[in-house]
């Protein structure tokens, strides 16, 4: 009996090997998670905005959302270092035109406007998810997370992770321009 | 020629990793001299020639050769030549090279400097070593050449990301891996006792130096990294249980509890198996970490480009010597017997108190740090993890393990007394209410946590301190006398005041820099001021500079209070070929409170908005880590860890007398 308390540690290990395996093995791309969402309407949101930002201190609304066009929602924090990575792609999107809003996820609203002045802010409207609820709503599990909304809505795509150059050339950019048509 | 010549040593020192990884431990088996003096020459030679393929490398960065697909990737004629050269490692296939040359580097050490050790014990170190060193060098080989030439060459590179331009973080990860890689030798020691059947007091003392190295690499490492991310983002941040930041804490935390068991193992002869479980952990985390940055499972600003076939390697190589591991000590670990009895409240008592805490600790940041992967396993879930989750469950653990370790090193080995060792901290605590009261009354209605915090690390400092007072008998006999004792004391006494006192002072800047932070935004013509926590800023304007690789929006800013004037350039860069924006904080400390200057966005008036904060005690978070590293690395000379350990082991062994 005594000696089964030194297999504890070997028999958790292996399980824990083998839960970090099979997400490997079955050659997923671990960003690329699907969404339950996937062309179903974009959760109902009416988010507060932050009172200290500089470019537009109102919230997200729905009306935001149904903009009669394809649109970009971020979900970003400040204390986020994965979202300081993606931003300057942000910041690129947004000085092409692309319209972005932003869920700031968990987070203080003065360090949110603050990292905003300091970094650029590619957002027209950034809605304030202090306690994470409309997270839950979006089904996001982590920072940073972008969604693609058609002009009707409907959530058409969806990134979990900091973006990269090559997934808005693949993903991102390619999707925008067939859905403005 | 040169990346070939450096290709090729890396081939060649596979092939001797796999010599040194085989014919010892068969040697040591089978009780074949000659067998297992194969190991040293290996090792030592090893060394050699990755440190050749290393500088290969180097020369390929520095001379800008864009044949090498790396130094494509990675580089650029403009850049300055500092980030040549860390550029080596700020990517994956160098930082792998560095891995392994570190790994050999310890293994050389052993053989070098490892002399009296018993011949099978070293050859079988060296041995396991050679084993993972077989495993590294394979992965790189096979996955991350990092001299992969291309044809035709660019006419120039692709730039380093700017982010990584940094002296801070160019500089963190070679000690990270010093620490990282160096908790090898802990395994390799953990792994040869366990064949051997073996832990003794003798072990303990020739492991011990090679954890508290490893331990000291790693804490610089860290704090490094914080410093970092500290004026790189801005506001106060210096830590933000960002995944690969807790990859390194993890084994941090473990290391922590391995150092403190094995000298119960030393002193006391006992937590034998416990030590040894530690030692594997210790590692095995180490690795985790290398495969939760570089698969991709987890998202962060660290990592590095993401590959599945590389994530797959890695985790094959944690199965192997994790899994092995693991197995042995189910296998061998029952057999190994413990030794002196002691009783809940002893000086035993408080370190495995101190050992459950940290690997509770370990274990609450390791779930944290998996749940998104969990929560992708389950499909979806209501908790999310980040800052909150860590704050919530890590300061609690945190509180009795800082109120354990000023009490602790005051009880006696084997049976303590507590009253005894509380009556001797009266000071301490007159010292920890006092301040904490005045805290209240300063800051009447402010937050508990502040003032409780103020009181962990006020007591860590305060017990430290009497510690050594209590050492030396301060006050008690005359001065001369405590400083004669003082100077007798051996240096790992020294270590213990300098390592938890630095703890207690990086405590301080912790709270200090969360509670009290003030800050002033204004949009400012040149020549107008502000004023923030008793200093005004008088601001100059903003003039264009053109740097190495980028150009640059330099602001400048006088700070003034009381005769005292620094001048504070925040930047804002461009670096026009990675086509990314970074801004630079100017910072201005007086060890008492930084003063941060950042440069926000122009206005068209020709106005600029700018923002500054002020930073009380937060320097103290790495002064402290300073002298944390400090007490291990004076601890490291002690001489019981240098000299004639075997013999006097060997007796002491046997007789080990309870100190």
């Amino acid at each position: 009996m005594r000696r089964l308390v030194y297999l504890v540690p070997l028999t958790v290990f292996l399980a824990l090997a083998i839960w970090l395996a099979v997400p490997l093995l079955e050659g997923r791309d671990p960003s690329a998670l699907p969404s339950a969402l996937i062309d179903q309407a974009m959760p109902s949101t009416d988010l507060p905005g932050i009172p200290g930002r500089a470019r537009d201190a109102s919230g997200l609304t729905d009306a935001d959302l149904l903009a009669g066009k394809p649109i970009l929602v971020n979900v970003f924090a400040s204390w986020c270092l994965p979202c300081l990575a993606e931003h300057p792609l942000l910041m690129g999107l947004s000085d092409d035109g692309v319209t972005i809003h932003a869920i700031n996820y968990r987070d203080d609203p003065a360090d949110s406007a603050d990292w905003l002045a300091r970094h650029g802010d590619p957002f027209d409207r950034v809605g304030l998810d202090r306690d994470g609820r409309a997270g839950i709503d979006w089904g996001v599990t982590g920072v940073p997370e972008t969604f693609v909304i058609d002009a009707d809505g409907r959530i058409r795509y969806r990134f979990a992770g900091p973006l990269t150059p090559a997934i808005l050339d693949r993903d991102i950019r390619p999707l925008l321009a067939s859905l403005d048509q | 020629m040169i990346p070939e010549l450096g290709h090729f040593a890396l081939i060649l020192a596979f092939v001797l990793a796999l010599v040194q990884g085989t014919l010892p431990l068969v040697g040591a088996a089978r009780g074949e001299a000659r067998w297992m003096a194969v190991a040293n020459p290996a090792a030592v030679g090893q060394f050699g020639l990755l440190l050749l393929a290393f500088l290969a490398l180097m020369y390929a960065f520095v001379v800008s050769d864009f044949t090498v697909s790396n130094v494509v990737q990675n580089s650029h004629s403009a850049k300055p030549m500092l980030y040549k050269i860390t550029g080596v490692w700020g990517n994956h296939e160098g930082s792998m090279v560095l891995w392994v040359l570190i790994l050999a580097l310890f293994g050389a050490m052993v053989a070098l400097f490892g002399r009296n050790l018993p011949p099978t014990l070293k050859a079988r170190v060296l041995g396991i070593q050679g084993l993972i060193g077989v495993g590294f060098l394979l992965f790189i080989l096979a996955t991350s050449n990092p001299f992969l030439r291309v044809d035709p060459p660019p006419l120039d590179g692709t730039d380093l990301n700017p982010l990584l331009q940094d002296p801070g973080l160019a500089f963190h990860p070679p000690f990270l891996y010093f620490g990282y890689v160096g908790f090898s030798m802990a395994f390799s020691f953990a792994i040869a006792a366990l064949i051997e059947g073996r832990v003794d007091a003798a072990w303990a003392r020739w492991v011990r130096p090679w954890t508290l190295a490893a331990w000291c690499g790693l804490t610089l490492g860290i704090a490094l990294g914080s410093w970092w991310a500290y004026y790189e983002l801005g506001w106060g941040g210096w830590w933000f249980w960002d995944p690969v930041e807790n990859a390194s804490l993890m084994p941090w935390l473990t290391g922590t509890a391995l150092l403190h068991s094995a000298i119960v193992v030393e002193k006391r002869d006992t937590l034998k198996s416990w030590t040894i479980l530690l030692a594997i952990v210790t590692f095995g985390l180490s690795l985790l970490g290398t495969f939760l940055v570089r698969s991709g499972v987890l998202t962060s600003v660290h990592a590095f480009a993401v590959d599945p076939e590389r994530g797959i390697f890695i985790l094959v190589l944690l199965i192997l010597a994790l899994g092995g591991g693991l197995a042995l000590y189910a296998i061998r670990a029952p057999r190994l017997q413990g030794g002196g009895l002691f009783a809940p409240i002893s000086r035993e008592g408080g370190l495995i108190v101190n050992n459950l805490l940290l690997v509770t600790a370990t274990l609450t940041v390791l779930v944290g740090t998996l749940y998104p992967l969990l929560l992708d396993a389950v499909g979806g879930g209501l908790v999310s993890v980040g800052p909150p989750f860590f704050n919530a469950v890590f300061i609690p653990l945190a509180v009795p393990l800082v109120a354990a370790m000023g009490i602790g090193p005051m009880l006696a080995w084997k049976r303590g007394d507590l009253r005894a060792a509380l009556g001797r901290l009266w000071f301490a605590a007159v010292v920890v209410i006092v301040v904490a009261l005045g805290a209240v009354w300063f800051w009447a209605g402010g937050p508990v946590l502040a003032v409780l915090g103020v009181a962990m690390g006020l007591w860590l400092v305060a017990s430290a301190l009497t510690e050594m007072a209590e050492r030396i008998r301060l006050f008690r006999i005359p001065l001369v006398a405590s400083w004669q004792r003082f100077t007798g004391l051996p240096r790992s006494a020294y270590g213990l005041t300098l390592a938890h006192a630095g703890l207690g002072i990086a405590i301080l800047g912790m709270v200090g820099t969360s509670v009290f932070r003030a800050e002033v935004i204004e949009i400012m013509a040149p020549g107008e001021q502000i004023e923030i926590a008793g200093y005004v800023l008088t601001f100059d304007g903003v003039r264009d500079v053109q740097g190495p690789n980028y150009i640059s929006n330099q602001g400048r800013l006088v700070a003034e209070s009381d005769g005292n004037q620094f001048v504070l350039t925040p930047e804002k860069r461009w670096y026009p070929i990675a086509q990314m924006a970074t801004t630079e904080a100017a910072i201005a400390t007086t060890w008492l409170a930084d003063i941060y200057v950042a440069l926000g966005e122009p206005r068209d008036d020709g106005r600029w908005v700018i923002r500054a904060w002020h930073h009380p005690l937060v320097p103290w978070i790495w002064v402290g880590s300073v002298i944390m590293v400090l007490g291990g690395f004076v601890s490291l000379t002690d001489r019981r860890l240098r000299v004639g350990a075997p013999r006097r082991a060997r007796i002491g062994a046997s007789v080990q007398p309870a100190e």
